[in-house]
């Protein structure tokens, strides 16, 4: 396995949902250190593509292949437990406890690291205000700055997230970009996107991937889907909103 | 930049108003009472009773609460507890008949540990084969863990006989102490401590530790703990077991409250259990406790002013707690 | 053929396995009192008739609007009541039955309608609780007015002559009794009230409150009041079963609470229902066939087996006679399990 092999690899993953067939052979392979934005339409398979990363949902057909170890058939906790963290679609905050409790739990390991818990302060400022706070009374933003720390209060190998800007006012999907390029100044940090807002992947993506029924119909660099305005207009002109 | 959302923030308040209504409704008693110390003798045994149905409660609100099961098979659990303790407690007579509140306390306690293991082993055995395969599915659940109090039941039958079991309370726990015009029977303060005790430790648990910070985790987003690490599975088996323990716990302590054990005991006493905990929302270890002591009181003062009302007090206090909240005192957050 | 259809509703029992137990089933309670003379038979026998009635208006509530209730026994209560102290109070006459009848008819729509309104739009577990905290109230309830009731020790009464054990309409070797007739008043109502339940949930509205237990939301964006039919069954269901509680106030010429409102006749019912199949009325006639039979005759095979373990270790115990209850618990957990569709499922399946 050399430094190049991708962190991450699907290979012809199809994943049922009860009657339902999603994802139907998803290829997709997620190099190291980099930033991948997934793309897509509504309904093309994004999120359940993380979901079965995660092992939520588990693949009939195909393999997953993280860092080396195959992780199709394994349970969600030990993927978690393998260095992956995920940020789902609707945060999964708990709503009851604390924002500090949010953030104990996810601190796997132990105490959570003092100069950790500073940056991140410094990426999110408002978790330092309502620290104490039952985290179901922050706003949709704070929430989701929640759910991402929660993602990175550790090191983990991959992250996993899932429309970090949707519903957000487009202030806080500003100040969730720097956060986002705070992020990835660490070298080794390797991220997955699901993204629906093309500005906000083009900021950010060094790799790009874009699904549709349940397929990868495109992989590539984000910078040759940004001067290709054909391939723009071919693959997003079905999968982005334009207004955004 | 987000000062403007934070401005917008409610502040967080906790939500007293249900903490208030046994204080209420005891001040509303007093002047119906009438005499001072039939009142403060009312009250304290009510409060001590409420500590009972507490402990007998608290497991299946617990297990509800986080795995969102109701748990029929409990009584089973609170007459398993009871017997174990009736077959146990010969071999400590030496300890039980000594007039020392020591000696007493010490075979109390040893029965308690020795029922809570027993129970906690079968509750074990019990999530395993009987709850693990019907997770998700009320209907089923309900079915499957009444058959399961069925056939405990039955079994209880098989090994005791469906005759009388008697239960001596230990020598220093009998009687009364007296203040004056107000009398508490000893055993009840005994259980006011053992239902503190608990109470204290569950909220401890909950607020303070990483367990307890995983239990009110799952109870909102089972798969998120998962997301984040951890087996939610195993939680499920370990609260389990403390749900059966603390049935068991239960069940000791009824036992010696009534001094004689039937194998329906434990079935019998569900309905104040469902009742309690409907009152306090299901799955609120807090509202649990409220609701618990709420219902005994209420209890006690009907049936001192009112005694043909005394035995549909319950039902009348469930029904005015429903239209005030319809989910209970505490309802549990997602459900 | 196409008669026997539209009797019973176009749903005839699938499968000739089912439909053969079935037959034997009607055949045997028709013509019980020639087939298995004796008292003893014939109780079962009646039994068996007004149980049907009751686990299949269970099995509308569970069965078909997929809620557990416990108050179930509540209503059969309340039918056994009403026509009991109807004929206790005002005399052995047939207006007393259609008073009592008439009036257990109201008193059980109205409390389910009370009940359904303040619980079915909650969760399933929410109702299970509340209705057994309601119908143990109420069993208390009957207990303590003793002055109307009768108190734990329940009420004996009279029936109207025609129906009295000592009545003969024709005396001789064929004799009919008043005991022949009222047997035959039992079976052939039980009969009527079943018929009628398929019918129901054979109708649009059965078919709307299967499609509510299948998908509440679904049901409702359609356009279907949820509520509104729920509540409908559950009343439907209630007045089944006071109507059961009649017919074995009728045959037992006594009511109280142990036969009528005891949590043990709940579970009884539960195990019926389960065990013959939910959701298909069928099931509850073999569930409460098998029920009675076992709870009858069960315990002699068990004394057997009981008898032929002596000297094992704990066998005996759990072949003792009265361990019948826990088989039939186990075999209860069994059907949840690994057979959902009960008996009536098993004898489909093979078809």
């Amino acid at each position: 396995m050399s430094e190049r092999a991708p962190l991450l690899t699907l290979n012809g993953v199809n994943t049922h949902i009860g009657p339902y067939h999603i994802l139907q052979g998803v290829d997709l392979e997620v190099p190291r250190g980099a930033l991948t934005m997934l793309l897509g339409r509504n309904g093309a398979g994004k999120t359940t593509t993380l979901r079965t990363i995660m092992g939520l949902w588990h693949a009939s057909a195909g393999s997953v292949r993280f860092d080396g170890a195959d992780i199709t058939a394994w349970a969600t906790p030990d993927i978690a437990r393998a260095g992956i963290a995920y940020v789902p679609e609707n945060m999964g905050i708990f709503a009851d406890l604390t924002v500090r409790e949010n953030l104990l739990l996810a601190a796997r390991s132990g105490p959570i690291d003092a100069a950790r818990l500073r940056w991140i302060f410094g990426l999110f400022p408002a978790l330092e205000k309502f620290w104490l706070l039952a985290a179901g009374v922050l706003s949709g933003g704070q929430k989701q700055m929640l759910s991402i720390a929660r993602a990175i209060i550790e090191p983990r190998k991959l992250f996993l997230i899932d429309e970090p800007t949707k519903g957000l006012a487009p202030a806080i999907i500003a100040n969730m970009i720097a956060a986002f390029h705070e992020l990835k100044k660490s070298s080794d940090t390797t991220i997955l996107v699901v993204e629906q807002n093309f500005l906000f992947a083009k900021s950010l993506g060094d790799a790009v991937a874009v699904m549709d029924n349940g397929r990868v119909v495109h992989a590539g660099a984000m910078t040759a889907l940004v001067a290709d305005r054909d391939l723009q207009q071919r693959l997003l002109g079905l999968s982005l909103d334009r207004n955004q | 930049m987000t000062t403007r959302v934070e401005q917008a923030l409610p502040p967080r308040r906790r939500d007293l108003a249900p903490i208030l209504l046994v204080p209420l409704v005891a001040l509303a008693a007093l002047p119906l009472v009438g005499s001072l110390s039939t009142w403060v003798t009312l009250t304290l045994a009510g409060l001590a009773m409420g500590m009972i149905i507490f402990i007998i409660a608290s497991g299946l609100t617990l297990v509800f609460g986080l795995m969102d099961v109701l748990n029929f098979g409990h009584g089973a659990f609170i007459s398993i507890g009871a017997y174990t303790a009736a077959v146990l407690a010969p071999s400590l007579s030496g300890l039980i008949r000594a007039d020392s509140l020591a000696l007493n306390l010490i075979a109390l306690l040893a029965l308690i540990a020795l029922a809570m293991a027993v129970t906690g082993v079968l509750g074990y055995a019990f999530e395993r084969i009987i709850i693990m395969p019907v997770y998700r599915q009320h209907l089923k659940q309900i079915l499957v863990t009444i058959g399961g109090l069925i056939v405990a039941e039955q079994i209880i039958i098989a090994v005791f006989g469906p005759v009388l079991i008697v239960l001596p309370l230990p020598t220093a726990f009998r009687g009364s102490l007296v203040f004056g015009d107000i009398a508490i029977e000893r055993y009840r303060l005994i259980a006011v401590v053992v239902g503190l005790v608990i109470f204290a430790a569950m909220v401890l648990i909950l607020d303070r530790t990483r367990i307890g910070l995983l239990i009110r985790a799952g109870v909102e987003n089972g798969e998120m703990v998962e997301a984040l690490g951890y087996h939610i599975r195993r939680l499920f088996a370990g609260v389990f077991i403390a749900g059966s323990a603390l049935a068991g716990l239960g069940g000791v302590m009824w036992g010696f409250y009534r001094e004689a054990l039937t194998p329906g005991m434990g079935m019998d006493v569900m309905v104040l259990v469902f009742i309690v905990v409907v009152i306090g929302g299901l799955g609120s270890v807090g509202g649990c406790f409220i609701g618990s002591l709420l219902v005994a009181v209420v209890a006690n003062y009907t049936g001192f002013l009112a005694p043909k009302l005394a035995l549909g007090s319950n039902i009348l206090l469930m029904a005015l707690i429903l239209l005030w909240r319809s989910r209970g005192l505490y309802p549990v957050a997602k459900r | 053929m196409s008669i026997l259809r539209a009797i019973l509703s176009g749903d005839p029992p699938r499968g000739r396995p089912l439909a053969l137990v079935l037959t034997a089933i009607f055949v045997g309670l028709a013509f019980a009192p020639l087939l298995f003379p004796g008292i003893g038979a014939l109780n079962v026998a009646a039994k068996i008739c007004y149980f049907v009635v009751l686990a299949a208006s269970y099995d509308l509530l569970l069965g078909y609007t997929g809620v557990v209730s416990f108050a179930h026994t509540m209503f059969f209560g309340i039918g056994g009541y009403g026509a009991g102290l109807a004929l206790y109070d005002l005399g052995p006459s047939w207006s007393s039955i259609l008073i009592g009848t008439g009036a257990a008819l109201l008193v059980a729509i109205a409390l389910a309608l009370v009940i359904g309104l303040f619980s079915l739009r909650v969760r399933a577990i929410f109702f299970a609780m509340i209705t057994l905290a309601v119908a143990n109230a109420f069993s208390i309830l009957a207990s303590q007015l003793s002055s109307f009731t009768g108190g734990e020790d329940g009420c004996t009464f009279r029936l109207p002559e025609l129906l009295r054990p000592g009545f003969r309409l024709v005396a001789g070797p064929f004799a009919i009794s008043g005991r022949l007739i009222s047997y035959y008043l039992v079976f052939f109502a039980a009969l009527i009230l079943f018929l009628l339940m398929l019918r129901i949930v054979n109708s649009p509205f059965g078919r709307v409150l299967q499609a509510i237990r299948e998908n509440e939301f679904r049901a409702e964006a359609l356009g279907y009041r949820t509520m509104v039919y729920r509540s409908i069954g559950n009343c439907l269901a209630a007045a089944a079963a006071a109507l059961a509680g009649v017919l074995s106030a009728l045959w037992l010429r006594y009511t109280g609470p142990a036969v009528t409102l005891s949590f043990d006749i709940m579970l009884d019912i539960l195990l019926m229902v389960v065990i013959g199949g939910m959701g298909t009325l069928y099931g509850a006639v073999i569930g409460a066939t098998i029920f009675v039979l076992a709870e009858t005759y069960l315990q002699s095979l068990m004394a057997a087996l009981n008898h032929a373990t002596e000297g094992l270790p704990l066998l005996p115990l759990l072949f003792h006679p009265d361990r019948w209850l826990l088989w039939l618990g186990v075999l209860f957990v069994l059907s949840v399990y690994f057979f959902p569709a009960g008996i009536v499922g098993g004898l489909q399946k093979r078809r």
